[in-house]
């Protein structure tokens, strides 16, 4: 049978009794990492730093729903103008939401693969789930939608790049004439229905994993995640369907 | 009643294996389903066949040797019921079921429905354990336990180490067994010396038998016979950071600090 050395070098993974101090601080990140635990932990953190993240982002595009005021004006543009003029804080976000995003793809990728191809080669004939949720289940590919979503969103709405009537700052008048396309819309409400599947059980997850339990809490963190994530989802979405509607203009 | 089952049949550890189809007349409501694969191997052997071959022993929901998937879920439809305490009436007549072994790179198949789990055992042995002087019993009441402390032990302890767990999981992760034995010993006073050490080791060590990682289904809690609860790998998790963090270097020097710079001769 296939068996492995332990793969990490924390001390304690040695013979327990005997042990002999060998292992130098620098590897303790390293050996953490290395371990499933770490790994999940790494995952949850940076989960956080994305859901802190998207939280900011839809609180920001709701400003789209604010009337123009008197001078024409609109505060969704006015608010992109204010963040841009703190470049240390916008680009601080950014090199934050890169770092967490590789790290969570990355710490993703080696799990699935450990949990896929190595932990069970054989699958069932038939197998029940009984108490997993779809989401939990999909979060492998809801996932990967959601990172190709935003690619292509960064490409159309920060840099401009695919989109045709791109205008630098104007950022209302970029989204409405995006989402004038159905197809940009529709794309956007499905990458956006996968967030919410994503955070329905990656929000409570991500306290588990850090090793937030608790018989009282838990339950209720439960419910609050699926509460989270369908006003998160809910608040996107709402966006298209207002343009395609004329509600918003 | 008669039942049609679709039993995953394999010679030895090298041999592929296939579902094959038996029908079992004559079975009684009150057998128990260990009971009823006995009538099936009792025609069979009559027949001059293999009988299925799977594990059993105390055959009161106790030892943890029995178990399999049933219909694609570990111990069958019961709750917090092993193989061997599932009863036939709580199946229909002409009923059809698929019984298959645990699925994990870390328990190859032996035969049948026998499974290789001394995985399991190495995880124990790598840390799950208190290490206790010869001598005298030292006396009870010196040394006090919270209650609730002793009874969330209790209930962590309550672990047969069957497996279901393993096989119900996507990731075929032994994070909920692993789990309960750290937090079992992590609740009492005489776990405490080892605490941090045996996360770390037990959690190499399950790691290294290849089961899989946690991604929090909660399919593990769902089938265990014995409902160790989904909280324990939440509380592995805080273990394990804890020391991996916390951990020094062990040094003997008496207590004192270490003041000459590590690479020194
Ligand atoms: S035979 Fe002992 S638990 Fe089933």
């Amino acid at each position: 049978m296939q068996r492995r050395k332990a793969d990490f070098p924390i001390e304690g993974a040695k013979s327990a009794l005997t042990s002999v101090a060998t292992t130098e601080e620098a590897k303790q990140t390293v050996g953490f990492y290395r371990s499933v635990v770490g790994k999940k932990v790494v995952m949850a953190v940076t989960g956080f730093i994305l859901f802190v993240f998207i939280v900011f982002h839809l609180a920001a595009n709701l400003l789209i729903y604010f009337p123009p005021e008197a001078n024409g004006t609109r505060l969704l543009n006015d608010y992109a103008a204010h963040l841009r003029a703190l470049p240390a804080l916008l680009w601080g976000a950014r090199v934050l939401l890169l770092v967490a995003v590789i790290l969570h793809i990355v710490a993703a990728w080696q799990l699935t693969v450990l949990n896929k191809l190595e932990a069970r080669t054989t699958g069932y004939v038939k197998y029940t789930p009984i108490a997993s949720s779809y989401a939990s289940r999909t979060m492998v590919w809801s996932g990967p939608i959601i990172f190709f979503y935003v690619i292509y969103h960064l490409l159309d709405l920060t840099f401009g790049t695919l989109n045709p009537s791109f205008q630098s700052g104007n950022v209302f008048h970029n989204v409405v004439a995006d989402f004038e396309h159905p197809g940009v819309a529709i794309f956007y409400i499905f990458a956006n229905a996968c967030l919410a599947f994503h955070l329905y059980h990656g929000i409570w997850s991500m306290c588990q994993s850090v090793g937030l339990a608790h018989p009282r809490y838990t339950p209720m963190l439960k419910k609050a995640s699926v509460a989270l994530a369908i006003a998160i989802g809910a608040g996107f979405c709402s966006i298209p369907l207002a343009v395609m509607t004329g509600l918003v203009r | 009643m008669k039942l049609i089952l679709h039993i995953w049949r394999q010679k030895s550890r090298e041999s592929p294996g296939k579902m094959a189809r038996y029908e079992v007349s004559n079975v009684n409501e009150h057998m128990s389903f260990l009971e009823m694969l006995d009538v099936l191997n009792e025609e069979l052997i009559a027949r001059n066949e293999d009988p299925v071959a799977f594990d059993h022993d105390c055959r009161e929901g106790i030892c943890g040797s029995c178990g399999f998937m049933i219909n694609g879920v570990a111990h069958g439809p019961q709750r917090g019921t092993t193989v061997c305490q599932l009863h036939m009436r709580h199946f229909k007549e002409g009923q059809a079921l698929w019984l298959e072994p645990w699925r994990a790179k870390a328990f190859p198949v032996l035969k049948d429905l026998m499974v290789d789990r001394s995985a399991f055992d190495r995880i124990i042995a790598a840390g799950g354990y208190i290490s206790v002087n010869t001598g005298g019993a030292p006396e009870a009441n010196a040394l006090p336990v919270d209650k609730q402390k002793a009874d969330l032990a209790m209930d962590a302890a309550q672990c047969i180490g069957c497996g279901a767990c393993v096989a119900a999981c996507p990731n075929a992760s032994a994070a909920l067994f692993t789990s309960a034995k750290i937090s079992h010993l992590a609740h009492m006073p005489q776990g405490q010396p080892e605490r941090r050490r045996r996360a770390l080791s037990m959690v190499a060590r399950m790691q290294a038998e290849l089961f899989g990682a946690c991604t929090n289904h909660g399919e593990c809690e769902a089938v265990c016979p014995k409902g160790i609860e989904l909280e324990n790998i939440a509380r592995m998790n805080r273990e394990f950071t804890k020391a991996a963090w916390a951990r020094r270097d062990e040094v003997a020097g008496s207590g004192r600090r270490r003041l000459l710079p590590r690479s020194f001769p």
